[in-house]
């Protein structure tokens, strides 16, 4: 359909632009930076240290438009580029990629249960006790910077009350096992993290799911089925919450950028060495091509989710499809 | 539409538009009257008075380490010292003008952009509109924090580098509303008469169109403070600004560098965090009465004999 | 005289919000036999659609019934339990709303909102909904493919014949419109309105008809009640309100709307706003615009008074002693 062509279309010029951000930065660094980020580079092969010059526009006669096409023809032969110490791009990432995915994956779907079931109730029972408190309460806390939270958390519960343990994945001296006592310390050293970026992330959620609920039931068609007799139960699920949360699974899959973010600060915080604590050394480091490869792989995932989130729209919203 | 609090009772049944125009008047009784609204406005005048008198309040100097390290707090030192022997109340009180001034700043500019942007787009129309859509949603979809974190690394750090940054990555946030609103204002009456006149269409943007959008414009002002405040602290907490500079997120940096809320005195992490958090709920509490205000739908109801939106 | 079907008394609905209460419909008193047509006409804002989802129970927050009664076919509306209300609606009245776009559910086929009323009450198998549709389409004139069709996809008079076809479902004895045809351009709103009183002629039922526009009522409504600013300006059978307008408001109405047919004259309309309603004129609301105000309107508030058979609030005729029902 149409509307999923323009999609896609967003979808390639915005990875387009991600890659020339990647592309021009190394270039208008101060000075010369860029020749000297390269020669702290170690254990680097120089079959990979030539890729990485024409990268950083460093030791070639090229010009920019010839160095630009290499690049993005590196970039599609799967040629990420090596780390600072010398490790391909794509090992690192993929290996600290489980550990980022399942916070923030987990944490993504209790967010959006707790968003919407927060939001639609309290919309539902607007005057209640439970829209009195809940939906700022939530919208202030998710106007709070994460790591206020997690600071928060680790000193009320790991420091204080020694309830959870105060960083890393897992245990010193454990070695990953696919046993019960090792997934339940890696839930034992998961539970903050994820605790923080739910607080956050569900905040922003029950406020927007609440106020597009608000909306909806203001619509005259809720009113018609009123007037039809319909149990309140059956208004609720099937002319308000449905109405209401359809439209805005895109803007949700938007918001993904922000959590990303988030999880970068929290796995910071709690020294969890997922994809988040990565990014940060990369930064300390100067590691550009880490830091561009994974600035890369987190563009993409949010695009493929805001593209997930388009193509069920566009499956259940009956207005997309065309007369 | 009719005027009055007359179209407010037939818009309340019927479908309403979200983003009434409010005017002066009736709008400072409203925000006088929401509850949010007043907890807002007293928040943001506590902090912008220590920002404008901060040695009113602390008159010790925030960097002399002339005290014993990691104390914890007392009467001398309400937050405790640093590790360095620093009076961390100090500290807080003086750091909050350039915390204060960095999210003026890049909420003022970032809303200026969004809005030159948004109301271009609505107003040109055509093929500048969908040029200028695809750069807004390009930078809406491109993660903040990221690449906020690759811009800063390569800059020099500091105050300036980091409002040069926040901007660049903010100016997006609040382009599509401002779009939509400038959409729904172009055919109007007075625009066509301006255009008749010949007058030049940047002039028609900002003297005729700019000035009807002042209450969505002075709510995205908020909206976008709201992030600025926690991006910026996040930035500098990561290691992104220059250290020795006074900023909340400065302190939190030190603070986590010398493991304060293990080791030390944890108040030297809590202390500018709170604030951050405080500044953060300032912005957003007056922005959450603002959206009451705009949209009527939106406000508190009185509870009736049912409690419920459906009866 | 048989009973009225319905018999509307003081009904009375407020906007109560935090910073002032609003009397939106002020001691509205009707009633209405079996089979007849009234329609309601006045401005935006006059309360007439309040009065619409305050007698059926559809109003929103902040908006509440705070007095009088709506008694239906021997029952009081307003006192009805939610479990009683739901029982009746739709079954014995049904409402069709002033914009089909806004008031099918878009997500929604139309058959599966027609589904939804039928299910809500009783228990009809698959093929007894289908043959219901089917049926109540056909009187209004709708293909019965089109059930399979989502409300964005039909033009916009079928849309409103769709709604009003939802609303014969149960063949109800009552059938309230709120401007139904105010979104349709002048051909689909005569071609709508003839429709609507064929079905009333075969089907038997009441019928509210709400509008800002009189010429629409005027030939097919049995009975007119003309609202302004919340109250009962004037009610009388249709005849008698188009030969002789009593209330100056209603005169002004009459002034307002151009005729094909009739001889050319000047279009007067109505000078001022109406008024807001936190704040009502004192004595007779219309007094602001009124041509024909004597001193003693600011200050004396008119009640209804019986002229023949109409009923009229203004001091004109205050010298009848006896206020109407």
């Amino acid at each position: 359909m149409r509307y999923l062509a323009r999609r896609g279309g967003l979808f390639l010029v915005t990875l387009w632009a991600a890659l020339t951000v990647n592309f021009i930065i190394p270039r208008v660094m101060p000075g010369n930076e860029a020749a000297a980020v390269l020669g702290s580079f170690r254990g680097v092969n120089p079959a990979a240290l030539h890729a990485l010059e024409i990268q950083f526009g460093v030791n070639t006669h090229r010009g920019l438009v010839a160095s630009y096409f290499v690049y993005l023809h590196n970039l599609a032969t799967g040629q990420f580029g090596v780390t600072a110490q010398g490790v391909p791009v794509m090992t690192e990432i993929s290996s600290k990629l489980p550990w980022t995915l399942g916070l923030v994956g987990v944490t993504t779907v209790i967010a959006f249960a707790i968003g919407t079931i927060v939001g639609v109730a309290s919309a539902w029972w607007r005057g209640g006790r439970l829209d009195g408190i809940l939906p700022p309460t939530l919208f202030i806390v998710s106007s709070v910077p994460v790591f206020f939270v997690g600071l928060l958390l680790i000193y009320v519960f790991a420091v204080k009350l020694g309830w959870f343990p105060l960083g890393s994945n897992y245990s010193l001296g454990a070695t990953p096992t696919p046993t019960p006592s090792f997934a339940w310390d890696v839930l034992d050293h998961a539970f903050l993290p994820a605790l923080s970026l739910v607080i956050v992330t569900a905040g922003l959620w029950v406020y927007s799911m609440r106020n597009n609920m608000i909306t909806t039931i203001a619509e005259d068609y809720v009113k018609t089925a009123r007037a039809k007799g319909l149990t309140d139960r059956r208004i609720m699920f099937d002319y308000a919450a449905r109405n209401a949360i359809l439209p805005n699974l895109t803007g949700f899959a938007m918001q993904l950028g922000y959590v990303i973010g988030g999880a970068i600060v929290i796995e910071y915080l709690f020294s969890y060495p997922g994809l988040g604590y990565l990014f940060y050394t990369a930064s300390t480091d100067h590691d550009l091509p880490l830091m561009q490869g994974l600035f890369l792989f987190y563009t993409i995932a949010v695009l493929v989710c805001v593209l997930i989130a388009d193509l069920i729209t566009a499956v259940l919203d009956p207005r997309t499809r065309e007369a | 539409m009719a005027t009055g609090f007359s179209a407010d009772i037939e818009a309340a049944d019927a479908t309403s538009d979200a983003q009434a125009q409010v005017e002066p008047h009736r709008f400072l009784r409203a925000v006088r009257g929401n509850r949010k609204a007043v907890a807002g406005v007293v928040i943001l005048l506590v902090i912008a008075f220590a920002a404008a008198f901060p040695g009113l309040i602390a008159p010790d100097d925030p960097q002399a380490t002339i005290y014993p390290p990691n104390l914890l707090p007392s009467w001398n030192h309400l937050l405790g010292t640093t590790q360095l022997g620093q009076d961390v109340f100090s500290q807080l009180i003086w750091s909050t003008r350039l915390t204060l001034w960095v999210t003026l700043i890049v909420s003022v500019i970032a809303t200026f952009l969004s809005m030159i942007v948004g109301v271009t787009a609505a107003y040109a129309g055509g093929v500048t509109d969908r040029v200028l859509t695809v750069v807004t949603d390009v930078f809406l979809i491109l993660p903040v924090l990221p690449l906020l974190i690759l811009l800063a690394s390569y800059l020099p750090p500091g105050v300036t580098s980091l409002v040069l940054v926040l901007c660049i990555t903010s100016w997006a946030f609040q382009a599509r509303q401002l779009r939509s609103q400038g959409l729904s204002v172009r055919s109007r009456d007075f625009l066509v008469s301006a255009r008749v006149r010949g007058e030049r269409p940047m002039y028609i943007i900002l003297v005729e169109i700019v000035p009807t959008m002042t209450s969505l414009l002075a709510a995205s002002f908020l909206a976008l403070a709201v992030y600025i405040v926690g991006f910026a602290a996040s930035l500098q907490f990561l290691g992104l600004g220059n250290s020795s500079e006074l900023m909340w997120g400065t302190m939190l940096y030190n603070a986590q560098q010398a493991a304060a809320l293990e080791a030390g005195n944890p108040w030297w992490a809590l202390g500018p965090g709170a604030a951050v958090a405080l500044l953060g709920a300032g912005f957003a509490l007056l922005n959450y009465a603002f959206d009451e205000i705009g949209n009527p739908a939106l406000r508190p109801v009185r509870r009736g004999k049912r409690g419920r939106a459906a009866a | 005289m048989a009973e009225p079907l319905l018999e509307v008394d003081e009904l009375t609905v407020d906007y109560l919000t935090e910073t002032a209460d609003v009397r939106a419909v002020d001691r509205v008193s009707f009633r209405l036999d079996a089979g007849e047509f009234l329609g309601i006409v006045g401005e935006s804002g006059c309360g007439k659609s309040t009065l619409l989802f305050g007698m059926t129970q559809l109003l929103s927050p902040p908006g509440e019934v705070t007095g009088g009664s709506v008694v239906f076919r021997g029952r009081d509306m307003v006192r009805l339990s939610p479990g009683e209300l739901r029982n009746t609606r739709w079954r014995d009245y049904s409402v069709v709303m002033q914009s089909a776009m806004n008031a099918l559910n878009p997500m929604k086929s139309i058959g599966a909102q027609f589904k939804d009323a039928l299910e809500a009450h009783g228990d009809p198998s698959a093929e007894q909904i289908r043959q219901r549709s089917v049926e109540v389409l056909g009187l209004v004139g709708i293909d019965a493919a089109h059930l399979r069709s989502y409300p964005h996809q039909l033009s916009g008079g079928m849309r409103q014949r769709a709604m009003i076809a939802m609303a014969l479902l149960f063949t109800p004895q009552l059938v309230i419109m709120d401007e139904p045809t105010s979104a349709l351009d002048v051909v689909a709103q005569r071609s709508l309105m003839s429709k609507i009183k064929d079905l009333q002629r075969s089907l038997g039922f009441a019928i509210i008809f709400v509008t800002h526009d009189m010429s629409v009522v005027s030939r097919y409504s049995d009975r007119v009640m003309v609202m302004y600013a919340g109250q009962t300006a004037e009610e009388a059978p249709t005849d008698a309100i188009f030969e002789r307008p009593l209330h100056p408001y209603t005169r002004g109405l009459m002034t307002a709307f151009p005729s094909v047919t009739g001889p050319r004259r000047e279009l007067a309309g109505i000078p001022g706003a109406p008024p807001d309603l936190v704040r009502p004129p004192s004595g007779c609301r219309f007094n602001p615009r009124c041509p024909e105000v004597m001193p003693v309107c600011r200050s004396r508030e008119p009640e209804l008074y019986v002229v023949d058979d109409a009923d009229v609030r203004c001091l004109l005729y205050a010298e009848r002693p006896a206020e109407a029902r």
